[in-house]
Parts: C-alpha cells; structure tokens; sequence
C-alpha cells in the first residue's frame, strides 16, 4: 500500500502540490489525469523522492520515503539510504532515458545485483515479457519508439519494485507505437503490480484503472472508479478537462 | 502545357525507371586544383633531396642513435605520465567545479584558472627551484607538528619537477575537457540512473563517464599531442629528452638542421601512431551512436 499524506511542494514562488492525500492499495492501478502543469509529473517525483517535499510525506508498505521519523521529527535520509529505497520503486520516462551505451539487456542489468547468469537470465526473461526477446542485443539507437519504452519497463521491472510509476510513458511515441507500449502495461496490471500512470490515454485508463484521480492546479480535486470520474465527473474543473480530451 | 498534362507526364517516365541513365557531374577545376597540388609536392620534395643543406647522411646517422633513442624514451615517460596524472587531476577537478558545494567550486575553479595563466616553461622553473623556497618538506598536521622530513632536493629531482609541472599544468587542461564532457550529456541520464538507485559513484563510472568520453575524447587527444610537443620544453631544466638531447648532439657537432629533423620526424610518428590509437579508442566509446 503507498499512502500519501498532506504532501505540499513548491518551486521557488510557486506552489505546484497544494496538499495532496492519496491512498493506493497495493496490486491496483491509479490513473492521474490533469491539465498540463498541474503537477502531476511533480507527484510522481515526489514520490521516488526525485524531487523533497516541504510538508508531508509519502509511505511505501509502510516504510517511509526520504526520511527517518524519530519522535515527532523526519531527519532526511543520507542519499544512499534514498537510492537503495528507490530499488523499490520502478519509474517509467515520458523519454525512455534509455542508457544509449549500453545494449537492451545491458540497461535491463545495469542495477541488478547478484550472480551474473541470474540476472543475465532475468533479464533476458523480462525482455520475452516485453516482446523483445530477440532485440536483447541491440542499442536503444537501433530500436522503435515504441521498442525502448518498452524496454525501459522491463529495466524498470528488474529490480522486482513494490511499486512502478508511469510518467507519460506513450506521450513521445508515434501514434502506431502507443498500442503496443500499452498492450505491455495492460499485462502488468493483470499480473498483480502496483502502478501509478499519468496519462492522456483515457481508454487505457477506463480500462485498466481502478482508480482514476483528477489533478488540477496542485490540488486533487477528484477520485473514484473510471466510471464515476469519467462519466459522471462531479468537479466543473473535471468535466472542462475530459470534454477536452474526450473529443 | 496545363496542369493535367503535366499530371499525366509523369506517369511516364516513372513507369519505366531502368530506361533512365545516371550521369555524374563534372568537376573541371577538381582536375586543375589536383595538377597545382601534385607540382608543389614534387618541387618540395625535389627541394628536400637534392639540397646538401639537409644533410640526410647525418639524419640517418642520429635518427636511431643511442642516445636519441634513450632522450626519446624520457619524452614518452614526460608524455605518458604527464597525460595519465594531469587527467586523473582533472577527472577529480572537473565534479569538484560542477559539485553543489561552493568551496570545492571556487577552490577548483582557482585552480584551474592559475594554472591555466601560468606559462608552463615559468612553472617548470618555479618548481625546479622549489628547493630554494622551501629547503624542507614535512607530513604532519596541517599547521601541527610533522612526522616526516624531506630535503626538497632529494624529492624532487629535475625529472620529478618536470613531470610535476607537466601534470599540474595538464589537471587544469583536462579538467576543461572532462567537463565539457560531463556537461555535453543529457541530465535525463542521471536521472534515469538515481530512479534506478544505481549508486553515485557508479552512475558517474558507468553511466556519466562513458558517454561523457564521446565528447571528451577528440578534444583529449589534441591535448594529448600538444604535451607531446610540450615535453619539449623541459629542456630548460637539462633533461634528457629528444630535444634536448638533439641541442647537445649538435651543439658539439654543428649540424644543427639534420639534428632538428631527427626530433622533427620522431614528433611526428608519435603523433601518428597516437592518432590511429585515437581512431581505436573512439569507435569504442561510439557503440551504441553508430547504426
Ligand atoms: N524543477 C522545476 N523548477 C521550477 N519549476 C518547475 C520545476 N518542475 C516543474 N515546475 C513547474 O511546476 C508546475 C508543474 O509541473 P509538472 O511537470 O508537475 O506538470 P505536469 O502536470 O506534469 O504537466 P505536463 O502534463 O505538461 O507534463 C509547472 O508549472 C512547471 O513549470
Ligand atoms: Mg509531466
């Protein structure tokens, strides 16, 4: 379970999280919808700690993130403590952010730990898994789009995280390459992960999601099942959204 | 001829593309341009031959000599460990200017910004008399008391205060150059690599570096023969590399330019074979650019 609570987040003058609260069961999947500059790529940030909070925090099976609570007080963590925490949360790049060095298995190892035939043989079978078993060998140069993102899900699988976040993971990707890229996340949620995805695609969302949360200017303004936010919105804000992309 | 008739052209001739012939272009002046370039050479290279001045018998004579060959060792030494020291100073001087923390900022960017002002034949002079200013070195507590002492002489020899002015003289060379490669790579990079907790130092090792070395390597290898050819000026400290050593070969026998030629060509092999060695070094670090 991740919960969120009262997280607040401001970039010099500007508040970008306004107190968020959320709650995700662990094995569900949460859909953020929200204007552009709501702050929704801030939130998932937050929450790998890529980006500190000002006020509250953020808990990942109970075990908080960034921080160290003695009393009433959270001492940040030392950065490495943050690193070996976010082994537990997989993030997936609107850009891939593939390493163009290194070959598609090689990204997929580049954080795995233990004996070497393990993780090569993991590794391979996570790339079966995203339906490129065969491309194993080849540089993120000399993939699709749709090819790398779906690489860099299965690097971002590698390290069997609690939690995988998607920010936008089919924005950057020519139109026929989204099914595929999707196709992919669809297997994962049926498999049980635990996923927070910020996206545009509200099919995918009405779909797959069990919850779908609505963003807007910093503030969650709206949560429910995609039934409830996507036909029968509460919020004016949520409505002016959706009959924009809903077209 | 009306739209339609140009629509109904084309069809035509693209209908049967193996009937159409390539014909390559001409270019006149490539001809002349190549006739004026082959005259010079030979006219140079006659002029080279036939001129007793350059004295090729004494060329051959040095070119493979003892003592040359020994002054061409030491300059390898100067070079190669010059290059290894002043980029391991400027692997570490490059973060330090680029770290978050202002005083490593400020105390790399001095440095850099001295040693870069300083004209090396003035350094390797400060340091050869580095003896004079201070007549003992101590390890100890800084502004305490120390454990160890040194007479600077016998620490620093004049190949030491060569090589010391080289490599501080190099740190801050390199340390522009790693950072121009550091800078050239995209932040995602890093980024990608904190998401997946891989650990600091690791994700400048394998991460950060490799992809830095793209950019890092053509303008590394300039500067590599650039010290090549300042290893030459150590001679003002009397050491024994090549062209030192071809200053006393022709100070005793008077045969200044076919002396001049032995350095000459040697500088010129070594920075052949180092730029097929480049060529190496980059196709590797291109894995993954290349299609
Ligand atoms: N590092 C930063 N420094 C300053 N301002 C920032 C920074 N990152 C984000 N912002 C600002 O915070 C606001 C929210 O940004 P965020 O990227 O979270 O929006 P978003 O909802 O993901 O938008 P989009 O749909 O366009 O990706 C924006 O106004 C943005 O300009
Ligand atoms: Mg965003």
């Amino acid at each position: 379970m991740i919960e969120i609570r009262g997280v607040h987040k401001s970039f010099g003058h500007l508040e970008v999280l306004k107190g968020i609260d959320l709650t995700v069961a662990a094995g569900s999947v949460t859909v953020i919808l929200g204007p552009s500059g709501s702050g929704k790529s801030t939130l998932l940030r937050v929450i790998n700690h890529l980006e500190k909070v000002d006020r509250g925090h953020v808990r990942v099976e109970g075990e908080l993130i960034g921080y160290r609570q003695v009393g009433t007080k959270l001492y940040e963590l030392r950065e490495r403590q943050i690193l070996e925490q976010r082994r537990d949360i997989g993030f997936v790049f609107q850009t891939f952010n593939l390493f163009p060095h290194l070959t598609a298995v090689q990204n997929v190892t580049e954080a795995m730990r233990g004996p070497r035939e393990a993780v090569q043989r993991k590794a391979l079978e996570l790339l079966d898994r995203v339906g490129l078993a065969d491309k194993a060998a080849s540089y993120p140069r000399q993939l699709s789009g749709g090819q790398q993102q779906r690489v860099a899900i299965a690097r971002a699988l590698a390290l069997d995280p609690k939690l995988v976040l998607f920010d936008e993971p089919t924005s950057a990707l020519d139109p026929e390459l989204v099914g595929e890229v999707l196709d992919v996340m669809r297997d994962l949620a049926k498999a049980g992960t635990t996923m927070i995805v910020v996206t545009h695609e509200i099919g995918f969302a009405r779909e797959v999601a069990d919850t779908i949360v609505f963003l807007d200017e910093g503030r969650l303004v709206e949560q429910g099942t995609p039934a409830e936010v996507l036909d029968s919105p509460k919020h004016d804000r949520t409505r002016a959204f959706l009959s924009k992309v809903l077209v | 001829m009306g739209f339609v008739d140009v629509l109904t052209s084309i069809p035509q001739t693209a209908a049967e593309p193996e009937r159409l012939t390539v014909v390559p272009a001409r270019h006149p002046w490539r001809w002349v341009a190549t006739a004026v370039a082959l005259v010079l050479v030979a006219q140079l290279a006659h002029g080279l031959i036939t001129n007793p001045g350059w004295d090729w018998a004494t060329f051959a004579g040095y070119f493979f000599e003892k003592s040359v060959m020994q002054a061409l060792l030491v300059t390898l030494e100067l070079t190669f460990l010059g290059a290894l020291l002043g980029f391991l100073g400027g692997l570490v001087l490059a973060p330090m200017r680029l770290s978050k923390n202002r005083v490593l900022q400020s105390v790399s960017w001095t440095y850099i910004w001295v040693f870069r002002s300083v004209p090396l034949i003035v350094q390797l002079l400060f340091w050869a008399n580095l003896g004079y200013l201070y007549e003992t070195l101590q390890i100890g507590i800084p502004f305490g008391p120390g454990f160890f002492h040194f007479e600077t002489k016998s620490l620093v020899s004049s190949f030491g205060a060569a090589l010391l002015g080289l490599a501080l003289h190099e740190a801050a060379y390199a340390a522009e150059i790693v950072r121009s490669g550091i800078v050239s790579v995209d932040q995602r990079q890093l980024e990608a690599a904190a998401a997946l907790g891989i650990p600091r130092l690791r994700q400048f090792r394998r991460i950060l570096l490799p992809q830095a070395m793209r950019a890092i390597l053509p303008t590394a290898a300039n500067e590599l023969v650039n010290l090549l050819k300042s290893t030459s000026v150590v001679y003002v400290l009397a050491i024994g590399e090549i062209f030192y050593q071809v200053q006393v070969v022709y100070g005793r026998t008077g045969r200044v330019v076919p002396l001049l030629m032995v350095a000459t060509v040697w500088y010129v092999i070594l920075t052949a074979v180092l730029s097929v060695f480049q060529h190496y070094v980059e196709r590797h670090f291109n894995r993954g650019w290349r299609r």
